[in-house]
């Protein structure tokens, strides 16, 4: 498989590896894919609680290259930015940004679930 | 040392210079058409082709005429196959094989299933081994043919093949075995071994690409092949076209370099091989071997790296050129349909590697691999939520998983 040079450098340089406590009420955490599929990721934000702000972002993901990829670019992008703006990441953004082939698409898919899900776990938890 | 490293010999082997000078005058000097009967250039070439012949049929101990020259394995697999059905439909239509085939004979059966034929794919062990039990169970009054490969491409599992041998023999029906990634691994015998049908290659044995053989039993039985290809009526008519002599000039020496080698590098090889396992299992936990742990070729280790998935590990180790029986490194998106057969789980399947050595491969080589291995294993699952998961005790089967 060619990757992209992108697409390379957050294989080797993953940014935000680790974990959050996830037990903390402003941490969200999201965990989807299955390993039967070969591919799973958890992908957890820290939120300012006052300003709605992502503050913090980390990820785990067990996966191929692009998969890993997908995930270190999600944590880069979240961070910041409010809980309707990182709602609003789609994953197309991701393939174009990382350039990822069409048999790679998945990864995308499965990072914009992940960041849905972080989020949705943060909001259940203020319910 | 250059890098990368070459750990992927059961998918193709380096030419040896011995074998290259050997072709070399074939395609400047020596270049008639074997078939050409009226002069020195042809009559050259035919002894050449002769000599190459009796170099490959001495690795398998058959004669010389019972080799017919093919364009690969693949080729080799389906003369077999369709060779046998179509000349001996009149006697049955029912053909037996196993799950874990190479796709050249589990295609063309499938093929044939579609031409009326019926087909047992007998499943394996959980090493990959085919039991001689389950053929003969198979076994019925149309059976006309059995394929059973000697070694697994992925596994390196070796089956009984001498004893499935004898039994077909017995039984009256003919043995077919694809002994590609055998060759030269350990003693093959068509005679003791009562094999009517075997496929060998050169490229698998450091001999070029693009040439391969078909043994085929000339007495007790004499089987008998209908051609798949029309023409000229080469190779005793079962296989028709221009032989390819510098290439089967190259094969004769790789087969004739593969008996002179095979005392010393088949020990040489496991030895390294058994070194990288455990190199391996020092540094890592939570990995397992894929394939049989006795019956096993010599050079060829797959190892499932559990919560590592296998196309980023090659990604990681890319000094390293080896491959991985994950989903994600194949254009169909599923995982090894040899580690399905075994019961190896999707979820390990996914994290499975193939390590292929061979005659140039050296004790440094096999030093670097390891480190590079263990330590790569080790930062990936750094990065594995199921690692950090198994850590805490969570039981992964337990897990409300999305699948997608």
């Amino acid at each position: 498989m060619a990757y992209t040079n992108k697409v390379i450098d957050h294989f080797e340089n993953p940014k935000n590896v680790g974990s959050l406590d996830k037990n903390q009420k402003n941490v969200g955490t999201g965990l989807v894919g299955a390993p039967e599929c070969g591919d799973v990721m958890k992908l957890q934000v820290e939120i300012d609680e006052k300003t709605g702000i992502i503050k913090d972002a980390k990820f785990k993901t067990f996966g191929c290259g692009s998969a890993i990829a997908s995930s270190s670019l999600a944590t880069e992008w979240v961070k910041g930015k409010t809980i309707e703006q990182a709602l609003a990441i789609k994953n197309t953004e991701i393939v174009e940004e990382l350039s990822l082939p069409p048999i790679k698409i998945h990864c995308s898919v499965l990072a914009e679930d992940a960041i849905k899900a972080a989020i949705g776990d943060y909001l259940k938890k203020r319910a | 040392m250059k890098l990368p490293i070459y750990l992927d010999n059961q998918a193709t082997t380096q030419v040896d210079p011995d074998v290259l000078q050997t072709m070399l005058p074939y395609f400047t000097q020596i270049y008639g058409n074997a078939a050409s009967r009226n002069h020195e250039f042809g009559w050259t070439a035919e002894a050449a082709v002769e000599k190459a012949r009796a170099q490959v049929g001495r690795l398998i101990g058959a004669s010389d005429k019972e080799i017919i020259f093919t364009s690969g394995a693949t080729e080799s697999n389906n003369l077999a196959i369709m060779g046998a059905a179509e000349m001996y439909k009149e006697k049955g239509r029912h053909i037996v094989t196993s799950a874990i085939e190479h796709k050249s004979v589990l295609d063309t059966c499938e093929h044939l299933e579609k031409s009326g034929y019926t087909v047992t794919f007998l499943p394996v062990d959980r090493y990959g081994q085919v039991s001689v039990d389950s053929v003969r169970q198979a076994i019925r009054p149309d059976t006309i043919l059995v394929s059973i490969m000697t070694a697994n491409n992925e596994i390196g599992t070796i089956n009984p093949v001498a004893e499935i041998g004898a039994l077909c023999h017995d039984m009256g029906v003919i043995f077919h075995t694809d002994a590609v990634q055998a060759a030269g691994k350990f003693p093959l015998d068509v005679e003791k071994m009562k094999i009517d049908l075997l496929s060998l290659t050169a490229h698998k044995i450091y001999g070029p690409k693009g040439v391969a053989a078909l043994y085929v039993r000339r007495r007790n039985p004499r089987v008998r092949l209908a051609p798949i290809m029309h023409g000229g009526g080469h190779e005793r008519g079962m296989r028709s076209g221009t032989l390819n002599v510098p290439g089967i000039v190259g094969f004769g020496k790789a087969c004739e370099l593969a008996m002179k080698y095979m005392d010393a590098e088949v020990p040489r090889l496991r030895r390294l091989r058994d070194k990288l396992w455990d190199g391996i299992r020092a540094g890592l936990d939570e990995i397992y071997l894929n394939g049989h742990p006795t019956d096993h070729l010599p050079n060829n280790l797959n190892v499932s790296f559990a919560f590592v998935e296998g196309e980023s590990l090659m990604m990681g180790m890319k000094e390293l050129a080896v491959s991985s029986g994950s989903a994600c490194t194949s254009a169909s998106l599923e995982v090894s349909y040899v580690l399905r057969a075994l019961g190896v789980g999707e979820d390990l399947a996914h994290t499975s590697i193939r390590f292929g050595l061979g005659r140039f491969t050296t004790e440094e080589e096999i030093d670097f691999a390891i480190e590079k291995i263990v330590t790569t294993v080790k930062k990936l699952r750094d990065l594995s939520p199921l690692y950090e998961m198994v850590k805490e005790g969570v039981d992964l089967k337990s897990v409300q998983w999305t699948a997608h």
